[in-house]
């Protein structure tokens, strides 16, 4: 079995980039297991050609609801060229679980400024569990390409002041 | 070293004098396969600055979002698919001939496949019958030509993918126990590479695109697609990053004036570029909603895992051109940098090429994070890092490997070789220029796919984004400024009447030329069997999931 060579300067290397692999590490786990911070990953499947027949996601349903715990439950259709319902307010600090699904193909949600930023997949919920920290009025972009008026497919989000 | 039959009579029918017939074949193969990749890249460039000045509103004469799509799609084909593929099967091709003296199997099959797709791809693209972007976008449909011509493109890299493991293999069985030369492996390990990584985005062409395109099946689960294609999306980026590498360790090393400091460690960061690589998709898909999310963390460790081999890859180049700086007289911690001829091109390239990759790279390992990785998906911060990435880090070494394979495959000298070190500047200049502010946009919230920024309801984030779109265009102007005095140097180093001084292909040699390697370093089948048991751990439950969890199919939309 031929060995091979490896110079000092390499090994010192070696233990410095597993050194800082380490520490990528370390941090993810830290913030995963301690703040609880998770991607959006519920794998939950819907018929998307019957949404407006769902429980849940029938025009007379969508929009925000306050739980019984305090926090916010929001629900909202993606379809060729808005979200619906097309504004909508929510608290700051609040944790806020937001509920969404496509009504046709690709699309995808951001918050500039936030980290609520999801895919929505035509055949799938999308469940996003965030708080907002800035007050203000934010658009929700669609971030994924659905066709040639994707770029016009935004709505409105009111972040307001911390209830009473 | 004992002469084969083939050599034998490749010594005998010299075209050009000390050129074999073998070496004429992998040249005239290579010489063309990289036509074919810089012409996509001719015809690339204005595409992106178009969509830079479009996409900025301050040209309403221009604004047409068919078009912008039109052009986005084809822009991505031709620079991610045409550009890379044919650029890496055409230096590969060449390495075979020159390097293990082996003339490819299928050779031209390949190249004529790869080609064929591409022309029949086109058509639909170029007419906005295919304008669903490069990733694809089921259940959102585009005409069935564009898939058909994709998947003949991939179906031509698989020849060339077979053409580089039965050279070494054939090479290995008459040269046993010896050490496969580092650049052959390095090209064979990036073919073999291509040929997992194109797997995925095969399966979803043939089993849910192509079906579908030709109304074979009535619906689709695009969460099935996506998974399949994130199978291919990230090592994609690293076949296209691998020949770029290659250039720096095997020609800017030697052509700094130095030596390669380490063999053995080529081959590890090569053998790790392979490994880590492909089971690692799910960072495309951290904001997915039909993968868990205990998948998405472990493809995140797998990421991260990533930035090993280009650390390595960063030493061994650095510390190569180190040598070469203080051979060269360089004196001091960072004297060695003056000492170096940065009026070579290669030596030019290597440097900027490094510098990109510091600064995208540190960008990658913080995509690499989910929880970064939610505040910057689908914004322009993901743009902006891989057109510094793939644009800056590895199309300037592909440039720059042009400017030293040109004279070698011709015979004729390069026509101008300070026309190409201003050019290297100027597509320095322009990728900072064009990928900097891009980051920004991403941060200021400005999602990447768009034709237009209409958000009339939130006019000052608007406005807060037009310094940086201007800023944009100016790379854009610089960039494809600088694209053309490439192909204006290689065609007329391509009928420059002048020979070349030097027209050996030699690349560098290692301080420590091993005589002998450990065996995983220098065979592919205990690689093979590593990347199929990784490759089951980490997709095969993501993808036999679509099996049992019922998702209702998509039916087919247009664009």
């Amino acid at each position: 079995m031929a060995t091979i060579h490896i110079d000092p300067l390499e090994k010192r290397w070696i233990w410095m980039v597993g050194g800082m692999v380490v520490i990528f590490y370390a941090v993810q786990i830290y913030y995963a297991a301690v703040h609880n911070l998770h991607p959006p990953s519920n794998v939950e499947v819907i018929d998307s050609a019957k949404l407006h027949l769902s429980e849940e996601f029938a025009e007379d349903k969508l929009g925000v609801k306050q739980e019984a715990d305090g926090s916010y439950t929001v629900t909202m259709v993606a379809a060729r060229y808005g979200f619906y319902p097309q504004e909508i307010s929510v608290p700051a600090n609040t944790p806020i679980k937001l509920r969404i699904a496509s009504f046709d193909v690709l699309h995808g949600v951001h918050v500039p400024f936030s980290n609520m930023n999801t895919m929505v997949v035509p055949g799938y919920v999308s469940e996003v569990h965030t708080q907002f920290v800035k007050e203000g009025d934010f658009p929700m972009i669609c971030n994924e390409y659905c066709g040639l008026g994707h770029d016009y497919m935004y709505s409105k989000l009111h972040v307001t002041g911390a209830k009473s | 070293m004992s002469i084969t039959a083939e050599q034998a009579a490749g010594l005998a029918a010299k075209s050009r004098s000390g050129v074999t017939e073998v070496e004429a074949y992998g040249n005239k193969l290579g010489l063309w396969s990289m036509w074919v990749a810089f012409a996509a890249l001719a015809l690339g460039l204005p595409m992106g600055l178009f969509q830079a000045a479009e996409r900025s509103g301050f040209f309403p004469g221009i604004e047409n979002t068919a078009v912008y799509f039109a052009s986005t799609s084809t822009h991505g084909v031709l620079l991610a698919f045409v550009l890379t593929t044919f650029f890496a099967m055409g230096w590969g091709h060449h390495t075979l001939a020159h390097v293990l003296k082996k003339k490819p199997f299928f050779g031209w099959t390949s190249f004529w496949v790869a080609l064929t797709g591409t022309v029949i791809a086109a058509v639909p693209l170029l007419t906005g019958y295919a304008s669903v972007l490069y990733t694809f976008y089921p259940p959102e449909m585009g005409h069935p030509a564009f898939y058909l011509g994709a998947t003949l493109l991939v179906v031509g890299s698989w020849f060339w993918v077979a053409d580089m493991i039965i050279g070494m293999t054939q090479w290995r069985k008459e040269n046993p126990g010896k050490p496969v030369p580092l650049v052959a492996f390095m090209h064979v390990m990036t073919a073999l590479l291509w040929g997992w990584t194109s797997m995925g985005v095969a399966s979803e062409a043939v089993f849910q695109l192509l079906p579908m395109a030709f109304g074979i099946s009535a619906t689709i689960d695009p969460g099935l697609a996506r998974t399949l294609f994130s199978w291919t999306l990230h090592a994609i980026v690293y076949f296209w990053l691998m020949p770029a590498y290659i250039a720096m360790y095997m020609i800017v090393s030697k052509e700094a004036g130095g030596k390669l400091f380490s063999d053995e460690f080529a081959r590890i960061a090569f053998v790790m570029l392979f490994i880590f690589s492909v089971p690692i998709g799910f960072h495309h898909l951290y904001v997915d909603p039909m993968q868990a999310a205990g998948w998405k963390l472990l493809h995140m460790f797998g990421t991260i895992m990533v930035a090993v081999p280009t650390f390595l890859t960063g030493f061994t180049v650095l510390a190569s051109m180190e040598i070469a700086g203080r051979l060269r007289g360089g004196k001091g911690l960072f004297g060695w940098i003056g000492a170096l001829d940065w009026g070579n091109p290669l030596v030019l390239a290597g440097g900027l090429s490094l510098l990109m990759l510091t600064a995208g790279g540190w960008g990658g390992v913080l995509n690499a994070a989910y929880t970064w990785d939610v505040m910057v998906h689908n914004t322009q911060w993901i743009t902006g890092h891989f057109h510094l990435i793939f644009g800056g880090t590895t199309v300037i070494m592909y440039l720059a490997a042009a400017y030293w394979l040109w004279p070698r495959i011709t015979g004729n000298a390069l026509f101008s070789r300070k026309l190409a070190v201003t050019q290297l500047w100027l597509y320095f200049i322009g990728m900072v220029t064009l990928t900097a502010p891009w980051h920004v946009l991403g941060l200021v919230g400005q999602p990447r796919r768009v034709s237009s920024t209409p958000y009339d309801a939130f006019p000052e984030l608007v406005a807060s984004w037009s310094v940086y779109e201007a800023l944009m265009i100016v790379g854009g102007v610089i960039l494809v400024i600088s694209g053309f005095m490439f192909i204006y140097n290689l065609l007329m180093t391509h009928f420059n009447k002048v020979p070349a001084a030097d027209t050996k292909v030699e690349y560098a040699v290692a301080i420590h030329e091993p005589m002998r390697v450990p065996n995983i370093l220098n065979s592919l089948s205990f690689w093979n069997w590593a990347m199929l048991a990784y490759m089951i751990v980490s997709y095969g439950y993501p993808i036999l999931q679509f099996a049992f969890i019922g998702t209702p199919g998509s039916i087919r939309w247009g664009t």
